[in-house]
């Protein structure tokens, strides 16, 4: 086994642990291939298991012959162990950094785990494209599930089965591919039941500084407009941006190939700009000194609320066009696979109530995330805490869930989840025991064989047991389209998730309780009620022969 | 009625402030205490504005359209109407300009608002609130504290209520040699008594010391509410202006205290700014509320440059230190400012909220606020610009420390019985005038003004509507209900209250968990009470009864768990 190879110090006696709203604890430090493990053989105190894939950097310091290790965590906690001996302490850390840091896949710990609980629904059967589509063909008839991506030849990025006009043939699918960055042609992402309009997504199209077009494509898209009606192209780029793109064989619909159409673009950040955003952002947090105008600086500096801003209000131009002005929408950005997921999930969340279930958004993040090409091992590979050179990592789906949290915020009732729900897809995004956030692509995973090797987040997640923690109290099912307010003093620091270790929750979930309290007291009279209602109802009905004899 | 040129304008368009081009088209009222606005609309519903709410009106230029009027309100709702005819624009601004602007008490709204109180009534609204009750409620020792008569007729200090408490130790010569060191004579004496810790806060204004003055009498004074709390060896002054400010008084012959001159006292500084850089705070966060489009940059850029959550926090920062003192180092503390009216009333009465839950309840508040606010003579009617005056005396005082109330009621979200919309109507009728209890500046002026015979008291009424202001996850047996609140005051903990200065972004869809929780609490009200009528329909039959009893007396038991007080 690899493993042991780099654990070069198994385990280490006399290790002190802090960290956060905790006791310190003394004990003994163990690595494994996947865990870090402090155990102090004492009954009442909690033993750390750390996933060393959840470890974003550590930091190393030395008094005397004691040792500190600084562990930094993807989820935002900073832990610190105190390693007596200088030699073991250089021996763990330098086995922590190439334990967190394994390029490959196949040794990471989702292909080792063994699941404690019995699956009794397998996550991997739950969202299939065919079922899917299933719903959409009682809606309408204007759809086909097309194969032309079988071998992910087409798209790569693409899964094998995907919705496309009835009307458009394989072939000219190929054709569109080509004309389209990846490969990534004009798809189906949402219909809209109220007046049957629709959005889609797609990457942008590869028109160059020739102003090259593709006849197939502008068919494509217009295969999904009425007679006589108008679409709006999103692109989550600006116009200057776009322009630029032109320069690398990229660039956008023209207005004369597109005549029905009206584009419009958005200011939606890239991947290195929001990773940026969110190291800066935590920085700020985890600084308990500074003074008032020092954090609101800083806090603006990050520019992290104006991204939230900034996708919220393009997902609700979507949901706009489509529902106020009843218009289809396709939405771009360059690759179609980071902002445009973001401005397509937020639409539907917005524009349909079945997202709003711990069903519905679990199978809106497999469609518009996970089967949309999202690439999740890249974007998670790092965290806040990075220190190296930025490669790909970018909390574009973190961005996504904060967006979440303030509608559900704004919308307390409209939703059958909770923040721990958000919070806890966030854990599992960059470490996690589940293989569902593995790889980047449908290919990806299929060629890894997760779904037969790992076990699924949705097989443990939605067991009643685990469920519980997630739901809402103050849900009641809301059939209407909920329209967020995006106005600054609307969008607050989502602190769930960013002051998460710097300030305790005890009174907040303390108001959680009570309110769970005070809603389980109204259900439990209520059912008292109807039972004696019902008796009352039955001693009606055996008095009344007495009384009219 | 003199002063309104044209009681009636016809076909006047509201503007909504979130989408400009909607707006309502109805007719302008003018009356002497209200600015009524009444839609065409089949609903005909009909808008009031308080004149003595409006802090300023504002015309704009002329358009083809009509004569643009801007009114804005204290309570920072403001009001966008379009006038078809400029000369009409022109008399109804020249009208609000003088009906908002009265210039005797006699003008104000209290005088002539008439709530169908007969006398008896009105005199028991005005008992509601006890404050002599309330010294007994805070359990002061009889050996250790007493109330005296020394400023009888306000003869003594014409800013404090005639009946002060203070150290029984001390005697009449030097309480008033004492008021004779003290700023406007007002003298330190007992503010609340923290019956855990039998440490207390006192209050006073700045001592005359300037550079070398000093008064056996105040040391004496001093010494003795140092001496009443048995178990501690010094006490604490507070003084709540930054230190600069502090020693620039010292020139014009007032000051802080001498730490060589008085025994076992150790001086505090906080560094609350003074009113004029809160006033000039306030409108800048108010200007950030009335940005069009704002970006989040302009926002936090805004709120940043405002200063206004600094100062926030300075004065929680100020009641957390207090409260510290009094609660875990069992020393006394005496706080105070330069008069001793705003500053010191702000820490003072954020200490208390932090120190007693009782302060944390609907009757508590009002409580506080009638004694460390309108007894000690804060000046209501300067700081909220209830008559035409100095601009330089305005300051939003109060607003500050409800915000602090607001911020707290953040952290602790089961702790206060009361909701953010009891804090909202009580800022609210602190700058309306339609009740007497916060007319004037003093308690002297107040009953020279007669207002308890002339106008009515707000209390009695926020307590009969006390259901809307009630807070669901308050439950008086609740662990975050007890003790003292230990907030974090860390920079991120603070937030803008989009309730009081963020209002016109209110979505209307947007939901309140808190009123989501209230109709729920509401509708167990309704279940508890068709249990009980349901247990008693089988009592008639002979067979059931017994049954039935137990049962009431399980739900009965529930009810109890369930009681709000």
């Amino acid at each position: 086994m690899e493993f042991a190879e780099l654990i070069k110090t198994p385990r280490a006696d006399g290790v002190v642990l802090h960290r956060p709203f905790m006791p310190t604890v003394e004990g003994t430090l163990c690595l494994t291939g996947h865990h870090l493990i402090l155990s102090s053989r004492q009954d009442n105190t909690e033993e750390l298991w750390l996933l060393h894939t959840n470890i974003d950097s550590i930091e190393k310091r030395f008094v005397g012959s004691l040792g500190t290790i600084i562990v930094k965590c993807k989820d935002l906690r900073v832990i610190q162990l105190d390693i007596p001996g200088m030699e073991e302490c250089l021996n763990i850390a330098s086995s922590i950094e190439a334990l967190s840091t394994l390029d490959s896949v196949s040794l990471m710990y989702p292909f080792f785990y063994r699941p404690l609980f019995e699956v009794i629904e397998d996550g991997w059967q739950l969202f299939i494209p065919e079922e899917a589509f299933k719903d959409l063909e009682s809606m309408t008839d204007e759809w086909r599930l097309s194969e032309v991506n079988k071998d992910f030849s087409v798209c790569p990025s693409y899964p094998s089965l995907l919705t496309v006009p009835k009307d458009i043939d394989d072939e000219s699918l190929c054709k569109a591919a080509s004309f389209r960055h990846g490969g990534r042609f004009p798809m189906l992402s949402y219909y809209h039941k109220k007046n049957g309009m629709v959005m889609m997504r797609a990457a942008q199209p590869l028109t160059g500084t020739n102003g090259r077009r593709c006849k197939e494509d502008e068919k494509l898209i217009n295969a999904t407009l009425c007679a006589g009606k108008r679409g709006y192209i999103i692109d989550t780029r600006t116009i200057a941006i776009a322009q630029q793109a032109k320069a690398r064989g990229g660039g956008f619909e023209q207005e004369a190939n597109y005549p029905q159409w009206r584009r419009i673009h958005k200011a939606i950040e890239r991947s290195n700009v929001l990773q940026e955003s969110l190291i800066k952002l935590v920085e700020a947090c985890n600084d308990q000194s500074h003074s008032m105008d020092r954090w609101l600086s800083k806090l603006e500096a990050s520019n992290w609320q104006s991204h939230v801003k900034e996708i919220l209000t393009t997902a609700c131009l979507a949901a706009q066009c489509i529902d106020r002005e009843g218009a289809s929408v396709l939405v771009h950005g360059t690759e179609g696979t980071d902002s445009t997921l973001q401005v397509t999930s937020l639409a539907q969340i917005i524009l349909d109530p079945a997202c709003r279930t711990i069903r519905g958004f679990e199978a809106l993040i497999e469609r518009e995330w996970l089967q949309a090409g999202h690439p999740f091992q890249q974007r998670c590979a790092q965290s806040a805490y990075s220190n190296g050179k930025p490669r790909s990592e970018a909390p574009v789906f973190l961005l996504f869930l904060d967006c979440v949290w303030q509608i559900l915020r704004q919308f307390p009732c409209s939703f059958q989840f909770n923040e721990n729900f958000l919070i806890m897809l966030f854990e599992h995004t960059y470490a996690s025991q589940f293989g569902t956030f593995l790889g980047n692509r449908v290919a990806e995973r299929v060629k890894l064989q997760l779904s037969q090797k790992t076990v699924s987040l949705w097989s443990w997640v939605n067991r009643p047991q685990e469920l519980e923690r997630f739901l809402n109290p103050l849900y009641e099912p809301n059939n209407l389209v909920i329209w967020p307010s995006v106005a600054p003093q609307s969008l607050l620091l989502w602190e769930g998730i960013f002051l998460r270790w710097n300030r305790s929750t005890k009174c907040l979930d303390e108001a959680y309780q009570e309110m769970v309290h005070i809603i389980e007291y109204n259900k439990e009279l209520q059912n008292k009620v109807n039972s004696l209602r019902r008796q009352l109802a039955q001693l009606e009905t055996e008095d009344s022969p007495l009384q009219t004899p | 009625m003199e002063h309104i040129r044209t009681p009636k304008v016809e076909n006047v368009r509201m503007f909504d402030k979130l989408t400009p081009r909607k707006c309502m088209v109805g007719t302008l009222y003018l009356s002497s205490t209200h600015t009524i606005f009444v839609e065409n609309s089949e609903a005909r519903k009909e808008t009031w504005i308080l004149h003595s709410l409006m802090s300023n009106v504002e015309r704009l230029p002329t358009n083809p359209s009509g004569s643009p009027l801007i009114i804005r309100c204290k309570n920072f709702h403001v009001y966008r109407l379009l006038i078809p005819q400029e000369k009409d624009c022109v008399d109804v601004l020249a009208s609000l300009t003088r009906l908002s602007h009265p210039e005797r008490y006699g003008e104000l709204f209290c005088f002539s608002f008439n709530p169908n109180l007969d006398k008896e009534l009105r005199e028991k609204a005005w008992a509601f609130i006890d404050l002599k009750a309330e010294f007994i409620r805070m359990g002061i020792p009889r050996n250790l504290w007493h109330a005296t008569a020394a400023n009888h007729e306000h003869r003594l200090c014409d800013t404090y209520p005639s009946e002060l408490y203070v150290p029984k130790s001390v005697s009449p010569a030097v309480i008033v040699g004492s008021a004779k060191f003290r700023s406007r004579g007002r003298l330190p004496v007992l503010s609340y008594y923290h019956r855990d810790s039998s440490a207390s806060i006192c209050r006073s204004s700045q001592p005359l010391s300037g550079f070398s003055a000093r008064s056996s009498d105040d040391e004496q004074m001093l010494q003795a509410i140092m001496k009443s709390n048995p178990v501690s060896e010094f006490m604490y002054v507070v003084d709540t202006r930054p230190k600069l400010n502090a020693m620039a008084n010292r020139a014009a012959g007032k000051g802080y205290e001498n730490e060589d001159h008085y025994t076992n006292i150790k001086l505090q500084f906080i560094g609350i700014e003074n009113i004029h850089v809160m006033r000039n705070s306030q409108q800048k966060l108010i200007d950030v509320g009335d940005l069009v489009a704002p970006t989040m940059s302009d926002f936090l850029w805004g709120l940043e440059n405002s200063g206004w959550l600094k100062h926030i926090k300075a004065v929680l920062d100020a009641g957390v230190f207090i409260a510290k003192a009094v609660a875990e180092d069992g020393v006394s503390v005496l706080v105070h400012c330069s008069d001793g009216w705003d500053r010191t009333a702000q820490a003072c009465s954020v200490a208390s909220v932090l120190l007693d839950s009782y302060y944390r309840t609907i009757k508590g508040l009002m409580v506080l606020i009638e004694k460390d606010w309108v007894s000690f003579g804060h000046k209501f009617s300067h700081r909220y610009a209830h008559l035409d005056g100095d601009p330089k005396e305005v300051s939003p005082v109060m607003d500050q420390f409800l915000e602090c109330v607001w911020q707290l009621m953040q952290q602790f979200p089961c702790a206060f019985e009361f909701n953010e919309r009891f804090l909202i109507q009580l800022h609210t009728n602190i700058y309306s005038c339609q009740y007497g209890n916060f007319i004037g500046n003093c308690q002297k002026e107040r009953r020279d003004l007669k207002l308890q015979e002339r106008t009515h008291s707000l209390w009695p009424h926020l307590w009969e509507n006390r259901a809307e202001y009630t807070n669901p996850l308050y439950r008086n047996d609740h662990s975050q209900t007890q003790g003292v609140l230990k907030p974090l005051t860390t920079a991120y903990c603070f937030k803008f209250w989009k309730g009081m200065y963020g209002r016109a972004e209110k979505s209307v869809t947007s939901q309140s968990p808190a009123d989501c929780l209230n109709a729920v609490r509401e509708e167990s009200q309704q279940l508890e009470e068709e249990l009980s009528t349901h247990q008693e329909v089988p009592r008639e039959t002979d067979a059931g009864q017994e049954n039935c009893r137990a049962e009431g007396e399980d739900f009965r038991g529930e009810e109890e768990d369930q009681e709000v007080v």
